[in-house]
């Protein structure tokens, strides 16, 4: 890799014992096929802990694969092998010996479209926590009204707390979501495309929240909207056909783009 | 006529034709009700349900069929609803994609298909022979429990199968095991579902004679079953009985009975549409 973060930081520093708590995710040399299909064509990175960093490219660039590798969601597919090393908190987690339901307690993830379970709003927050059998409920409330005010959906929903999830509008159940996956206290967020089935207003509703989380969350997030990954993200990672093309500060990737590739992407002359 | 009238013809036919093709279901039930109510009413009594079969038809009564019915369904549900359901959900969800599983899928489908008559010969050769239960209400029992395995097996992983993948990746993101995703959030889901198949396939089976005549039902049983391994009669055993004997007595009796399966089933389906809105009205 020749981008500037890699400059910065190459590999045989990062695998210092000294700076592994200064990474939260290190990735070397990922290699994903789904059969036959090479969807990850060897990729590195690094991310901090405490930014956002947004994935962009055109659909089936296999940002979202990327994604998925760092809390394993791509174990379900058919077909699925990986190579390389991928180390969350300083641990590879592709490890035979990690146990993923740990791993996804570290790294929460909220989907595309809003997914909350067909249960009442209290019962979708505490599910990770009941999961994990804490029976605390006084643990378990205080963590719920903890995670709603920090998801903003406190004020809405503390008065139905026992009412169907399904009965909150899109921007809402999005929002449960993020609540729900904050209850369980990880270090890092994982959002595929969180506002593309959204409104304006509910998108801006998240951004907001996305920018505030960052204080005490790792959050790397997956987005179609070139807009979106300049307002809310500190870096910025261009893919393009299974490889990471461009990765560096977002200010960087919009204002100075290193690669042609990149540039016609995000002047909308492809993708 | 321009396309729009043309359009609109189609649409009208249609939607007579399709309520027409209602009504004709609906019709066909309720002549076969009323034909089969019009005899038997007569002998639905308290005393035709509590007496023993007799050779006197005024005197013959379905107490032991009814308790042969209830009993072997009541076994047929506990051997067949566990197995059924486990099976659906390993085939669903832990079975990896292979060529092993993908022959157990189609023989489990044609399973559902085959004649009940050669589930009996299969019982008989198993439970009632090999196994030595002889011709008792568990080889019975056991021969329809094979019977109606795969309709719950089929219908279960319809039923899993129509749970939305976003909700299970979801409890997979939140860090619950396959386990914990299947007993929260599949089965809840999909607990309608499964009911449905589950009931359907016990409608199914309360009306099976052929496979039960096989494995040892009888007409005449002067007593209820006590034991597993006790001889017992059923009710459609019963009515097949009765209906081939001359007397007209026994063609009212037949009747009677008839209403008295008819009830049963209907009491079994409404149980399971009711417990079914119950469990929609709580999740939504």
């Amino acid at each position: 890799m020749e981008t500037t973060i890699e400059q910065t930081l190459p590999m045989d520093k990062i695998v210092d014992k000294s700076l592994k708590k200064t990474h939260t995710i290190e990735v070397n040399d990922a290699k994903v096929w789904y059969g036959d299909f090479m969807a990850i064509k060897g990729i590195d990175m690094v991310i901090k802990p405490n930014t956002v960093t947004s994935f962009i490219g055109p659909s089936g660039c296999g940002k979202s694969t990327f994604l998925r590798l760092f809390n394993r969601m791509n174990d379900y597919v058919d077909g699925f092998k990986m190579e390389g090393k991928i180390k969350v908190n300083g641990r590879n987690i592709y490890k035979d010996k990690v146990h993923v339901e740990e791993l996804r307690k570290e790294i929460g993830m909220v989907f595309q479209k809003p997914n909350p379970f067909p249960k009442s709003i209290f019962e979708n927050v505490a599910y990770g926590l009941k999961i994990q059998g804490i029976k605390d409920k006084k643990l378990i409330n205080d963590r719920v009204e903890k995670a709603l005010k920090q998801a903003d959906l406190w004020e809405d929903v503390k008065d139905n707390l026992k009412k169907s999830a399904l009965t909150l509008s899109g921007g809402q159940q999005q929002r449960l979501c993020i609540a729900r996956t904050l209850a369980v206290e990880p270090s890092i967020i994982l959002m595929d495309e969180p506002t593309s089935a959204l409104d304006p207003i509910s998108t801006s509703k998240i951004e907001d929240l996305i920018f505030e989380l960052k204080e005490k969350y790792t959050i790397i997030i997956v987005t179609h909207n070139m807009q979106q990954a300049s307002r809310i993200s500190d870096y910025t990672a261009f893919f393009y056909l299974g490889n990471l093309i461009e990765f560096d500060k977002t200010k960087n990737i919009f204002t100075n783009p290193q690669k042609q590739q990149t540039e016609n992407y995000i002047t909308g002359r492809f993708g | 006529m321009n396309n729009l009238q043309k359009n609109k013809l189609i649409d009208t036919t249609f939607k007579t034709v399709g309520l027409l093709f209602t009504l004709l279901g609906i019709l066909i039930l309720i002549i076969l009700l009323y034909n089969i109510i019009r005899v038997g009413y007569t002998r639905i009594n308290w005393e035709f349900l509590t007496s023993l079969p007799s050779r006197k038809p005024e005197r013959a009564g379905i107490y032991t069929a009814i308790i042969g019915t209830l009993d072997l369904m009541l076994l047929t549900i506990i051997f067949a609803i566990p197995v059924g359901i486990g099976a659906g959900l390993y085939l669903e969800e832990y079975a990896k994609k292979s060529r092993l599983s993908t022959l157990l899928e189609i023989n489990i489908a044609n399973l559902a298909g085959v004649p009940s008559i050669i589930y009996g010969l299969l019982g008989l050769g198993i439970f009632v022979r090999f196994f030595g239960f002889g011709g008792s209400i568990l080889s019975g029992a056991l021969t329809l429990s094979l019977l109606i395995l795969p309709i719950i097996i089929v219908a279960t992983r319809e039923a899993i199968k129509a749970v939305p993948p976003s909700l299970k990746e979801a409890s997979f993101a939140l860090g619950a095991s396959k386990w914990q995703t299947l007993q929260k959030v599949v089965l809840p889901s999909s607990f309608g579902g499964i009911l449905t198949g589950v009931i359907l396939s016990l409608s199914r089976a309360i009306g099976e004679t052929a496979p039960l005549i096989v494995v040892g039902a009888m007409a005449y049983v002067p007593f209820v079953p006590h034991s597993l391994f006790d001889t017992f009669s059923i009710l459609p055993m019963q009515i097949f009985t009765w209906t081939t004997r001359p007397q007209e007595g026994f063609a009212i009796a037949a009747a009677a009975a008839i209403i008295i399966i008819l009830v049963i089933t209907f009491v079994m389906n409404g149980v399971a549409v009711y417990l079914r809105n119950k469990w929609q009205n709580k999740l939504s």
